[in-house]
């Protein structure tokens, strides 16, 4: 059985209000940062899981993705998969 | 009062339980039983209350895990049939996370933990939980919490509006909730979920007495 390796990134979708990012941007202006036009955040989650194919381990993780990492409503996911 | 039993969910970080218990027992004569989030035996109780907190440390996000516990599972036949369910705080984050009301709950617009009395507008009589056949249109409840930015698309807005599926909006809205929705119900009216605290106005020795009518509204069939 192989392992593979997946970083999901969940992020608040564009039309929702990310007040932590904006608080962040102010923070970051103060700090002297000069450009600086966006900053949002998100969540990173790093995954080990074992599988026979990709496309099991995919499956899973779209599961996982969709019904738990992220809340659809509000929150959109990708995710990068990589085989150990 | 005697054969109607209100059960109070119970996750790990709920810490309004017993507030919740007490205004029932203490102040309108209602049974209530604690049911533990492990438990999905709901046959002895005929209407549920989730209560605020923090389920499970409000980790991922406020009331992610908690839709997972195996007495959320057992609630979809509960809802189904036609029995009630009042979501307060955490237990309204934990309604929309599992699917039983729209939308989603997010940080409010400042950051700031607000702990305050608003003001609120009754807007439907679905379900009957509120008071607005007579003169009380607005009434003042507590609220309390850091995530209670009310979140939906113009589509499902769209769908709370026609259907008439807002029961309360704040009158200054104070965390930039779309529409300035305080608390929506399902469309069959037997599900509430809300922001701010009933429990919290049940007697006016602690600042009124507002939250009583939804509280006992748990007894309509």
């Amino acid at each position: 059985m192989d392992q593979f390796a997946v970083k999901v990134f969940v992020r608040l979708r564009p039309s929702v209000l990310d007040p932590a990012g904006e608080a962040t941007k102010s923070a970051s202006i103060k700090l002297g940062a000069e450009g600086i036009k966006s900053l949002r955040i998100g969540k990173m989650i790093e995954v080990k899981i074992e599988g026979n194919a990709e496309n099991e381990v995919r499956e899973k993780i779209d599961l996982l993705c969709d019904r738990l990492f992220a809340n659809t409503v509000i929150e959109d996911y990708e995710y990068s998969l990589e085989k150990l | 009062m005697d054969n109607f039993i209100v059960g109070v969910v119970v996750f790990p970080g709920s810490n309004c339980d017993r507030d919740v218990s007490w205004a029932l027992e203490g102040c309108l004569d209602i049974r209530t039983k604690y049911l533990w989030h492990e438990s999905s035996d709901l046959s002895d109780v005929d209407a549920i209350v989730l209560p605020g907190g923090f389920s499970y440390g409000d980790y991922l996000r406020c009331g992610a895990i908690a839709r997972f516990s195996p007495l959320i599972n057992a609630l979809d036949e509960f809802v189904k049939s036609g029995k009630r369910v009042l979501g307060i705080c955490n237990g309204f984050q934990i309604l929309t996370e599992s699917g039983f009301l729209p939308g989603a709950l997010t940080a409010n617009k400042d950051l700031n933990f607000i702990c305050d009395d608003v003001e609120l507008d009754i807007v439907s009589s679905k379900g009957g939980w509120f008071n607005n056949g007579g003169e009380k249109q607005t009434i003042k409840l507590p609220i309390a919490h850091g995530e209670g930015r009310y979140h939906c698309d113009s589509d499902t807005l769209k769908k709370l509006v026609d259907n008439e599926l807002i029961a309360l909006r704040y009158k200054n809205n104070p965390n930039g909730s779309s529409f300035d929705i305080a608390g929506i119900t399902n469309e069959k009216g037997n599900v509430l979920g809300l922001m701010p605290h009933p429990e919290r106005a049940c007697e006016e020795t602690i600042g009124g007495t507002d939250g009583l009518f939804t509280l006992k509204s748990l007894i309509l069939k």
